[in-house]
């Protein structure tokens, strides 16, 4: 369990963190987002004890830790660029936290070969990490982190300096790891989509504040602001209200609550298509719909159709 | 044939610059055959000055190595008030004319100096001050942009794997830095058994007691002693070739620049 309560850190001028408290609990994978600059990374430094905070308290499993080094914390942490000990193989770099701990040598070669299986490096234990892919560097880099068997897992945009697809198999292999150890994991992303499918819970954080902390689903259901609505993907601002493109309903004819629209532009993603369309009052707004809708309605550039946002949300001050 | 062009200028640099005034003084060394030379640089006062040339290198260079280190991860990895006058100091001696430092020093030590006492100006300890005032930035200046290359996120894993501060430096940041600071410690080590100004002027130039080697090789040259002198040019330069070659030697292949 992680308790931040009423964290304020300041770099100079700037405010990364605001008065922020934060609950995490034990066995559950919290993902921190938020555009850059948001304090997401700071917050998760300054539970690690990478950073001391300027105001407020830290707690490990109920034990307070905000003046302790992070060596005495017993925390994990997987750096966005690996922080790889590049003059060290695989293997040492898994071992490391086990030989400063002074463990007896069967325990470590028994504990880093397990790890080796686990992170699929088997083979790899004596390259050294510039001979290794960016997604096989930040494995050995969450085995290294895992070795002592730490209280919580931090992950600093684990795998951010991973192409797409890669990213993708790792996103998926991380939350298959965390059903098989169940170490209490928080994992710092920008990509809300990183954090939709790997997190339980997500806390949304914006300029050194936390705009809200939910599940998934429920995030994208019913945000708490217009900030949130909007980094947590795709929305169209219309006048006061927010419209996500999957809500606007096109038709080729009118009825009473249309608007008129012209469609401007036809994007194809595969199974679905974004219209981009310029409405009569010069409002632009893109609908979200099916291949199949498409092809119904005959869509092309330039014609003219009616538009229906079918669910509005609107945000009080 | 712009290649060959630069290839061949900087080639011709290198030979007319270099390695002919090199080659003319073991041409001028050895013009007399071996014999001449050997005696030359086996007279007692020839070897007195090798020792204490080495002596003075041997003082110089381990505390400049230390030092180097040290004041590297002060100016790298802690920003202190005054980091920036460090980092400028530092680079002193390659500012100062070694005549100035030798004077200054002999200022503060000799008799009547602020730090005065007996037994230090025209001695061991001036002239090993002076050494290591000379031979003080090297170590720094080739240690410091390793450390800003190589970044802090090591040392922070290590720390969060829990690792000691001084564990940190020994397993992770030392081997990352340990090839700069051999590099520093071979020019420091060519400075000190090439330093000529400073030390000369603080040693008083006693011949069998406070003469270097290669203030012997001054001394013999401006007696008319051409062998001796060459001879004793010949020893430096050896000396600084095995320096040399004794680093490429423990270089691993792969870490060669």
């Amino acid at each position: 369990m992680i308790e931040a309560h009423g964290i304020t850190k300041r770099f100079g001028d700037f405010v990364a963190l605001d008065d922020v408290s934060m609950e995490v609990e034990t066995g559950s994978l919290t993902a921190l987002l938020g555009p850059s600059g948001s304090g997401k990374s700071t917050l998760l430094r300054v539970v690690a004890g990478l950073e001391r905070p300027d105001a407020g308290r830290v707690f490990l499993d109920g034990e307070e830790v905000t003046w302790r080094p992070p060596q005495a914390r017993g925390v994990g942490f997987v750096f966005q660029h690996y922080a790889a000990f590049k003059h060290m193989t695989v293997w040492d770099n898994i071992a490391f936290g086990l030989k400063i701990r002074r463990r007896p040598r069967s325990e470590v070669r028994g504990r880093v070969e397990e790890l080796l299986e686990l992170v699929q490096l088997t083979g790899l234990a004596e390259r050294y990490p510039a001979q290794l892919s960016g997604g096989q560097r930040q494995r050995m880099g969450l085995a290294r982190a895992l070795a002592p068997d730490p209280r919580v897992l931090l992950l600093d945009e684990p795998f951010g300096a991973l192409d797409a697809r890669v990213r993708k198999e790792l996103r998926i292999w991380l939350r298959r790891l965390h059903d098989g150890t169940h170490t209490t994991t928080v994992i710092v992303t920008h990509d809300q989509e990183e954090a939709m499918e790997v997190a339980d819970r997500v806390v949304v954080m914006n300029s050194g504040r936390v705009e809200q902390v939910a599940p998934p689903r429920e995030l994208y259901d019913t945000p708490a602001n217009a900030f949130v609505m909007s980094f947590v993907g795709e929305v169209n601002r219309v006048g006061e209200a927010f419209v996500r493109p999957h809500d606007v309903e096109i038709s080729v004819l009118p009825n009473g609550s249309t608007r008129e629209a012209m469609v401007e532009r036809l994007v194809h993603l595969g199974f679905e298509v974004r219209v981009d369309l310029v409405q009569d009052d010069g409002q632009e707004i893109a609908a979200q719909l099916t291949r199949e809708e498409v092809d119904a309605l005959e869509l092309e550039r330039g014609q003219i159709v009616y538009v229906r946002p079918m669910r509005e949300t609107v945000f009080a001050g | 044939m712009a290649r060959y062009l630069l290839r061949l200028g900087s080639l011709g640099y290198l030979a007319v610059l270099l390695l002919a005034p090199l080659g003319f003084v073991f041409y001028r060394a050895f013009e007399h055959g071996l014999g001449p030379a050997w005696d030359a640089v086996t007279t007692p006062i020839a070897l007195h000055a090798l020792k204490l040339t080495l002596i003075l290198a041997a003082i110089a260079v381990p505390a400049n190595a230390v030092f180097g280190v040290v004041c590297a991860l002060a100016i790298v990895r802690h920003r202190f008030p005054g980091a920036g006058v460090v980092n400028a100091v530092v680079d002193l001696p390659l500012a100062l004319s070694p005549i100035v430092v030798g004077l200054s020093l002999l200022i503060l030590y000799g008799s009547g100096g602020w730090l005065g006492g007996h037994g230090i100006v025209f001695a061991l300890p001036a002239m090993a001050l002076a050494t290591i005032f000379v031979s003080l930035p090297f170590v720094v200046r080739e240690v410091v942009p390793v450390l800003r290359e190589i970044g802090t996120e090591q040392e922070q894993a290590a720390a969060t794997l829990g690792a000691s501060a001084w564990q940190t430096f020994r397993r992770v940041t030392w081997p990352a830095i340990r090839w700069a600071t051999a590099y520093g410690v071979v020019l420091t080590t060519a400075r000190a058994l090439g330093e000529f100004g400073a030390v000369s002027v603080v040693s008083g130039r006693i011949v069998g007691q406070t003469e270097t080697l290669t203030l012997y090789v001054q001394e013999r040259y401006a007696q008319f002693d051409v062998v001796a002198a060459y001879s004793g040019a010949v020893v430096l330069a050896l000396i600084a070739v095995a320096v040399l070659l004794a680093m490429n030697a423990f270089k691993p292949k792969e870490e060669i620049r």
